[in-house]
């Protein structure tokens, strides 16, 4: 599939803002954070800052952008309308949650209720989000049981690795619970990650040129002509070549330099004191970013769509 | 609304290619340019037509494939691909405007240009190709079963069919309800053995294909044999050509 910047910007960006509010709302309601007021201001200011900027970038692949609000009305059938409905649905919870923290000073009580809402409006969001991929069956790379786990986990991760750089700024320490918790999510992505790619291997039930045009009692078919001499839209859209070519470096560096490095990293700031810890995180911040927009890009542009079966490839 | 139809009705309009008659001409994607560009879905825009890189919205594309046996016995065959009116369609429920729909009353698969914000999801729900983007126009767009000329009364009757079933001059192209087990192309599916392409993506789609009849004469049992080498039969050849062989062959 075509990798287009838009919607690899608007899914981790929109990824990492939903698990930054979703965070401030499970420690708010655990009481492991103080209601203070600049550190509120910050972590709102970036997580809304990083949805907002991911639903902006995500209209920009539109061919009709200003018609956007018409996709709020398929939410019976369509992932992409409910994502679209949870969406603007969290801005409710998050922003009366965002206030009571930044205006009144509170997150306890009724507002930290109001932060649980927005946390679990967050997950639905970015399960909404995965769920537009995995619910596409004409996509074996996407039709995968882990598409939805591998978003819900990497959002987690890329939020909660945020919200710790600026706890580190704000003075807190990294080490105790949520930098435990953070480095166990380390764990989690790197671990769904693998069994994504595992599961990506086998070609079992894959459709094939065969079934494409039901001509698999005849012999083996391959494609002898195609329909026109230069490419088209389908081609260009669903039959994106270059990363299969360098799927495997591509991988090992979204293993070892967007996961591995700042998992060491986290683990070096939390034995760290003061100033170096929030440098190791921030550095992890950098390193975890650039991993997952290459996995976002490498999970468009590895993944075949069966359409190419109809345009020389044998399985897909 | 992007649901399929609740009841959705009887009647199933749909084509019946026959892979067997097809001889790869490309009228029926031409006459399908032709009658879509002024119709339901118009333009189906071109960009630099007449350039080093044409690109443009087409509804029906024609492939060729090579059937190779295991024999080595290989057959081409021409594959014309366009909407299959699916009745399970993923492009329909996928639609977050509400802007694709299937008709209740005949299955066609629409798309409403006016809704469409040209996300390009129905594209990628469809497996079968049979989404094209306007770049001009930013909408999706698709084989409408020629929905303007079908039902059109200023026509004669015998026009009331899809352009790419009226111009195909082989006549590998049917046009009729498969809905009704008792019509016409529902008959020839029956009798030939008619199919249906991915049945394992679950989109249960209207269109049938009619497979290659099997070769009339397979080529080893047709009483010619093919030239046999030279040297194999020099045994028994005359003196002069043995000769000759031995002559030719140092």
């Amino acid at each position: 599939m075509h990798p287009a910047k838009s919607v690899i910007l608007f899914t981790t960006a929109s990824g990492a803002g939903y698990g930054l509010i979703a965070w401030l709302g499970v420690l708010a309601i655990l009481g492991l954070v103080p209601a203070d007021r600049g550190l509120g201001l910050i972590a709102f200011g970036l997580g809304f800052g990083l949805v907002v900027l991911g639903l902006v970038s995500s209209t920009f692949h539109l061919g009709h952008p200003e018609r956007a609000w018409r996709a709020l009305s398929q939410w019976r059938s369509s992932w992409l309308s409910r994502e679209g409905v949870a969406a603007v649905f969290t801005f409710l919870p998050s922003g009366l949650f965002a206030l009571g923290w930044v205006v009144l000073g509170r997150n306890d009580g009724a507002f930290a209720v109001l932060g649980l809402i927005a946390s679990l409006s967050c997950v639905a969001t970015v399960a909404c989000t995965a769920m537009i991929y995995a619910s596409l069956k004409t996509i074996r790379a996407w039709h995968s049981p882990w598409t939805l786990p591998a978003y819900l986990v990497m959002a987690a991760l890329s939020g909660g690795l945020l919200l710790l750089v600026l706890l580190g700024l704000w003075g807190q320490p990294l080490a105790g619970p949520f930098g435990a918790i953070v480095l166990a999510l380390f764990a989690a992505t790197l671990a769904v990650k693998l069994l994504y790619w595992r599961s990506l291997a086998d070609m079992d039930d894959a459709s094939t040129a065969e079934s494409a045009t039901g001509l698999g009692d005849f012999g083996k078919v391959s494609l002898l002509e195609a329909p026109h001499s230069e490419s088209n839209y389908l081609m260009q859209e669903m039959g994106f070549q270059v990363a299969r070519r360098h799927a495997e470096r591509l991988r090992r560096f979204v293993l070892f330099g967007g996961l591995a490095a700042p998992f060491v990293l986290v683990l070096a700031g939390l034995a760290l004191p003061g100033a170096g810890a929030v440098v190791a995180a921030v550095l992890a911040a950098l390193l975890l970013g650039a991993g997952l927009a290459v996995e976002r890009w490498l999970f468009f542009a590895e993944a075949k769509h069966v359409v190419t079966l109809y345009y020389g490839e044998s399985r897909a | 609304m992007t649901s399929l139809p609740r009841n959705p009705g009887p009647t199933k309009l749909g084509l019946v290619i026959d892979l067997d008659i097809c001889v790869g001409c490309h009228a029926c994607a031409v006459n399908c340019k032709e009658w879509n560009t002024g119709g339901h879905s118009a333009p189906l825009t071109d960009h630099d037509p007449y350039g080093a890189d044409p690109s443009g919205v087409w509804f029906n594309r024609i492939h060729s494939f090579e059937v190779v046996d295991d024999d080595g016995d290989s057959r081409t065959v021409h594959f014309p691909k366009s909407c299959l009116h699916c009745d399970d369609a993923p492009c329909v429920t996928v639609c977050p405007t509400g802007a694709s729909y299937k008709r209740e009353e005949d299955g066609i698969v629409l798309v409403n240009a006016e809704a469409c914000i040209g996300c390009k999801l129905c594209s990628w729900a469809c497996p079968y190709g049979a989404r094209e983007y306007d770049e001009d126009a930013g909408v999706m767009k698709k084989c409408t079963l020629c929905v303007d000329k079908i039902y059109n009364e200023n026509l004669p009757e015998r026009s009331r069919v899809p352009a790419c079933v009226s111009t195909c001059p082989a006549g590998a192209r049917h046009f009729g309800d498969l809905g009704d087990p008792d019509s016409e192309v529902s008959l020839l599916v029956a009798a030939r053995d008619g199919y249906a392409l991915m049945p394992e993506q679950g989109c249960a789609p209207v269109n049938r294909y009619l497979p290659p009849r099997p070769k009339a004469v397979a080529a080893e049992s047709s009483g010619v044999s093919a030239l046999a080498p030279v040297a194999a039969e020099a045994g028994s050849a005359g003196m002069l050509a043995r000769w000759v062989d031995r002559m030719l062959s140092r």
